[in-house]
């Protein structure tokens, strides 16, 4: 049980499809209306309204990178390994190239994938954006990103990923790297929009320095085929903070194994892990999480919850708390079932009908407290659920 | 003539195969206030209920007639919607539905000012930001059903043991509030210990015991006598007062 079912692993060379080269764009504005409009279902802003800098990148193509405020650099990958001599310092480093076959299939070949930094003392005014779009059916997409927070800084993130509506089958393979160095700050929020048809394997790892705080939330509430990710963070200097906050929502035949795991190697470093899982249909969700706590006086709490909504989904819930010195705070809740027939009949004695009941009980079952976005990301992150719940 | 708003005939209750009451039968008029006394385990909120149509309180036998009407192929929002209201013993708590979110549902053209005003007179306010019942006390939960409750402005209001579990310092102010929202309502409260009739004006009580109502009379009266001899000896009682 410790992954999905290995046969059924996908594999990137069966998707070698020849990827076609994409123009790029001056303004996000530019982009076809039906790549906006699905990517804006990601949580992109395609008139870059309220955004600080915008990445979009199609395929294996990055049309436009670019920053609107000093101090923030916006760039493809490879625009950063010929800028920077010290990314050797970073790439890879964080990411074991050999963890698995997908991480090694990014080892070689040209690199793709977006880099984001903050300098020290900079906060992004508004949150930067940054898209993965797949717009070429039966390819494999990878991207290689990296992310810093130099010493005082304060780095917002909305990225989403998307495909479009011909993309049948296909894969997409991330290598994320984060770097939050002392005193500053990454909230990273992801939205995944993928197809039907879709493998997604994502491998990311953030370090985070003394003071540092990293915030990472994803939303995933579209059907995949099969999605697999365990992000991991290591909390590494003194005080330095994890949050993780996801919202899964697992549709027709969707798979997804998804987690987080947090290693506390530092004093007084803290983390929570707080996951929403909603089985539809013939859904199977594995929701994770894996808390490490390595020297004493660390507090870290896990939290997951799932609703069952279909006979012949599947949710399994596996936490896991490692307490390897004594004296330390570690603590996990787990609840999985149906929706209890007495919260329907409750609000119904108010007035709602059985289905008004049943989904003003599911939107508030997703509606978890989303930490560390600016309050009008937090609306539009409301607004992104709520529209994929009344679908 | 003063007309019935409830009439319950000869009804009999299966709660998963487990039958209740022996053909229970009881009228409630337009505007009465009724206490219905009980030892616990009666039945008095399988009652509350049977009326507001939960699907596990199936009737076997016998009718429940709601401003005229058989109501028993209703559903409970139905019911809801032909002016029944409950404020529930129990009432269970919903992740991310906010007390105000209720009083929302329970009329949807209530005005924040409205909603402001009445929470703060059930010292509620501070409350409305948190999700329904979750980790409220016992006395914060039956605020916040009668909070609810004076949102929906049902004609005939349920009340299960709205003193149960509420401080004593707050007792006064949910058995006021009860007694002014009555005014100008029907209502029926269950009480098991009789503590807020202090503060209730009810205008008739009756006792369900064993499976019937085995007496109707002045509440007061009623209170002491079952303080007096408990409910058993209420049984035996051979002057038993019958409605009307």
């Amino acid at each position: 049980m410790r992954c999905m079912q290995k046969e059924n692993a996908p594999r990137v060379e069966d998707y070698s499809g020849r990827v076609p080269e994409h123009k790029a764009v001056e303004n996000l504005a530019d982009l076809p209306d039906d790549v906006k409009e699905a990517s804006h279902l990601a949580g992109i802003e395609p008139s870059e309204k309220g955004r600080s800098g915008s990445f979009f990148q199609i395929d294996q193509s990055v049309i436009c990178a670019r920053s609107s405020q000093d101090g923030v650099e916006v760039m493809s990958i490879e625009h950063a390994l010929n800028k920077h001599s010290w990314m050797k310092d970073y790439y890879w480093k964080a990411v074991d190239a050999d963890k698995d076959e997908y991480t090694r299939s990014l080892k070689t070949g040209p690199v793709k994938g977006y880099f984001l930094r903050t300098h020290p003392g900079v906060e992004t005014i508004h949150p930067l954006q940054s898209c993965l779009f797949m717009e070429r059916d039966g390819i494999a997409q990878k991207v290689h990103n990296i992310i810093i927070a130099e010493e005082g800084s304060h780095l917002h993130i909305i990225t989403g990923c998307a495909v479009h509506a011909r993309v049948r089958g296909g894969i997409h393979v991330g290598i994320s790297e984060f770097y939050i160095k002392k005193n500053a700050s990454v909230t990273f929020t992801m939205v995944h929009n993928w197809g039907e048809d879709l493998h997604v394997r994502p491998r990311s790892v953030a370090h985070v320095e003394e003071g540092g705080t990293f915030i990472s939330n994803y939303i995933c509430m579209k059907p995949v085929k099969s999605l697999q990710m365990y992000p991991t963070t290591r909390l590494l200097g003194r005080g330095a903070r994890a949050s993780y906050s996801s919202i899964v929502l697992g549709r027709n035949d969707s798979v997804i194994d998804i987690g987080s795991r947090v290693l506390l190697e530092a004093p007084e470093t803290s983390a929570e892990s707080v996951a929403r899982a909603v089985a539809r249909d013939r859904s199977r969700i594995f929701a994770r999480g894996h808390l490490v706590g390595h020297v004493p006086g660390i507090k870290a709490h896990l939290e997951c919850r799932g609703l069952i909504l279909s006979p012949e989904a599947v949710i399994h819930a596996v936490p896991e708390l490692e307490a390897r010195r004594e004296n330390l705070e570690m603590s996990h809740e787990a609840a999985v079932g149906k929706i209890a027939e007495k919260e329907i009949l409750y609000l119904m004695s108010r007035g709602l009908s059985e289905d008004e009941a049943t989904s003003a009980i599911i939107r508030g079952f997703l509606k978890v407290d989303i930490e560390g976005l600016p309050p009008k990301l937090a609306a539009e992150v409301r607004k992104l659920t709520e529209m994929e719940m009344s679908i | 003539m003063v007309k019935e708003i409830l009439k319950i005939e000869n009804l009999q209750l299966d709660i998963d195969g487990r039958g209740i009451f022996k053909g229970l039968n009881l009228t409630v008029k337009e505007g009465e206030r009724l206490v219905l006394f009980g030892p616990n385990g009666a039945g008095k909120s399988s009652l509350i209920y049977a009326i507001l149509g939960f699907p596990e309180y199936r009737i076997k036998s016998g009718r429940i007639i709601f401003k005229g009407k058989d109501i028993a192929a209703m559903t409970v929002n139905e019911r809801v919607g032909l002016g029944l209201g409950a404020s529930f013993q129990l009432p269970p708590p919903i992740r991310g539905i906010k007390l105000n979110e209720m009083l929302k549902i329970c009329d949807n053209s209530i005005t924040s000012k409205k909603i402001k005003s009445m929470s703060r007179g059930m010292k509620m306010e501070e409350f409305l930001d948190r999700d329904v019942n979750l980790g409220f006390s016992g006395g914060e939960s039956k605020r916040s059903e009668l909070l609810q409750l004076l949102a929906q402005q049902p004609e005939l209001a349920l009340f299960d043991e709205p003193d149960s579990g509420v401080d004593v310092e707050n007792v006064g102010l949910v058995g006021d509030t009860i007694n002014s929202f009555l005014k100008s309502r029907t209502g029926i409260v269950i009480t098991h210990q009789g503590y807020i009739l202090q503060f209730i004006k009810a205008t008739r009580g009756c006792v369900l015991y064993n499976g019937e109502i085995i007496c109707y009379g002045d509440p007061v009266k009623i209170l002491h006598a079952i303080k007096k001899k408990g409910y058993a000896g209420c049984a035996a009682c051979k002057k038993r007062m019958h409605q009307e």
